[in-house]
């Protein structure tokens, strides 16, 4: 298949995944069980990720400011930029979509080579929206927040970087952190905004990958791969036209 | 009862079915055989709908499957059960919550009337006190005993049950094909089996027909099959030596 052919085709899918689910009841449960698998369980991953760039983002940026005439609060004032607008949405979503997008593609690879995927058609499912939706909404709605996580969690990093190496003083780097909030506030919007667009790459391009997997477990591990690659490649280019449509 | 009329189907150039025919009556264990590479599966997952057919038309106590839209086929999907060659069933669910899923789905049962038709289903196949357990916990023959209660927990109309001997030993083979034959004559159900496993040809072989080249070669029964002399069905069920001897006795006899 061509890339026109597997764009169609994913098109043709997202079609059955904002189905009308056959039980709400059903549908609840699942969505709240991948929250909890999906979501709830990256954040030990986000959080560690996070303190440790934030930290080496402060100390990069510290080793890096050789004129005298740039104040120290810049580290914080950069720290923050760098974490808000590009670490905490997009590189924590690029990890995620190796961590979840191979997560769902190898799952719902295996049931599709199972027959699973057969069983629910059988029975009258829909397995698209049924195994799909939970997934998506989960990722959707909840990566925002992990996002949030992270960018705390980057700027208490890099507090704790500078001020035990002794490059800044805890109010310097407040003051950074702080410097021009008002006006660039926007920005978290704008990373917020993006990382929906990105939980929603992740999480259907993963299940897309998945669901068509045809032979065997060799398979399965090919399309965990291809969907890691292609919503990496699918983030940084939606990454770009969201850039380039919001802040220029 | 299902009735199979004239279906073709295709893979792009390559032609699986050939006019197929066949009528399945209910209250009888059908069986589809035929070597491998023939069409059997093809045959079977164009008639339940998971293969779109070329040309023809399947139907479902005469409504016209193949003519059906998305929804409507829902409807008559609720009246099949089906069970999997690898027994299908989900890895994250338990044994209990494995048959339960079809009654969540698609009724209004308490969660105490589903448990209670769950555990009838169960101790219908003889799986007892083991509701707790994940698949991957259990035994093949164990599996395939799951997935028949799964299969029967909606009171289907319709069983669809492919190779339902395959990776078994010839003990729990008898007791699954016997499951099955009962579970048919029980609840009078149209029950359609692709199998390779002759045991189970002549067991339970009420309606038999054989595929060859993707057409439908012969029909007949567990007692027909004995003395054909078609040559293909004799190459095939008769293919070893033992069997060939033991035809030729029972024919004597």
């Amino acid at each position: 298949m061509n890339l026109f052919e597997h764009i169609g085709r994913y098109f043709i899918m997202l079609k059955s995944v904002f189905s009308r689910p056959e039980k709400f009841k059903v549908f609840w449960s699942m969505f709240f069980t991948e929250i909890n698998a999906i979501v709830i369980s990256s954040i030990p991953l986000v959080a560690f990720l996070s303190i440790f760039m934030g930290g080496v983002i402060s100390l990069q940026t510290a080793a890096n400011m050789e004129s005298p005439l740039l104040p120290d609060y810049t580290i914080g004032y950069i720290t923050r930029s760098s974490t808000i607008l590009e670490f905490s949405p997009t590189i924590i979503s690029l990890i995620l979509a190796g961590k979840v997008g191979s997560n769902i593609a190898s799952e719902i690879g295996t049931m599709r080579v199972t027959e699973q995927i057969d069983a629910l058609e059988i029975m009258g499912v829909n397995s698209i929206g049924f195994l799909m939706l939970p997934k998506i909404l989960a990722m959707t709605f909840f990566l925002p927040f992990v996002t949030i996580i992270s960018m705390v969690l980057g700027l208490i990093g890099g507090w704790i970087a500078g001020v035990q190496s002794g490059l800044y003083s805890t109010e310097t780097y407040l003051v950074g952190i702080r410097y021009a909030w008002y006006s660039e506030q926007g920005n978290l919007f704008y990373s917020l905004g993006k990382t929906v667009v990105f939980g929603f790459l992740i999480t259907s391009i993963a299940s897309y990958y998945g669901y068509y997997t045809k032979g065997g477990s060799l398979e399965v591990g090919r399309s965990s791969t291809k969907a890691v690659v292609a919503a990496s490649v699918a983030i940084l280019l939606a990454n770009y036209v969201i850039t380039q449509i919001v802040l220029v | 009862m299902i009735i199979v009329d004239n279906i073709s189907k295709s893979f792009g150039d390559t032609q699986i079915l050939f006019d197929v025919s066949a009528t399945f009556t209910e209250g009888q264990v059908n069986l589809i055989i035929g070597a491998s590479g023939q069409g059997k599966s093809v045959l079977t997952k164009c008639i339940v709908g998971l293969h779109e057919v070329d040309q023809g038309a399947v139907l479902y106590d005469g409504r016209d499957f193949s003519a059906m839209n998305r929804k409507e086929r829902i409807e008559v999907r609720k009246e099949i059960g089906m069970l999997f060659q690898g027994s299908a069933l989900f890895d994250s669910l338990t044994v209990e919550e494995n048959v339960i899923f079809p009654l969540k789905m698609f009724t209004d049962m308490s969660h105490e009337e589903m448990r209670e038709r769950a555990n009838f289903c169960l101790n219908r196949v003889n799986i007892i006190n083991k509701n707790d357990l994940y698949p991957a916990e259990t035994s093949g023959g164990m599996q395939k005993r799951i997935a028949i209660a799964r299969a029967i927990a909606m009171n289907p109309k319709y069983l669809f049950c492919d190779e339902p001997n395959s990776g078994l030993d010839p003990k729990t083979s008898i007791v699954i094909d016997n499951l099955i034959k009962e579970i048919t004559y029980e609840y009078n159900i149209t029950t359609v089996v692709i199998t390779h496993d002759m045991n189970s040809v002549m067991e339970i072989g009420d309606h038999i027909i054989f595929i060859n080249q993707g057409k439908k070669w012969w029909q007949g029964d567990n007692k027909e099959i004995i003395k054909t002399d078609n040559q293909e069905v004799v190459d095939f069920v008769y293919a070893s030596e033992f069997m060939r001897n033991l035809r030729e006795k029972l024919i004597n006899s």
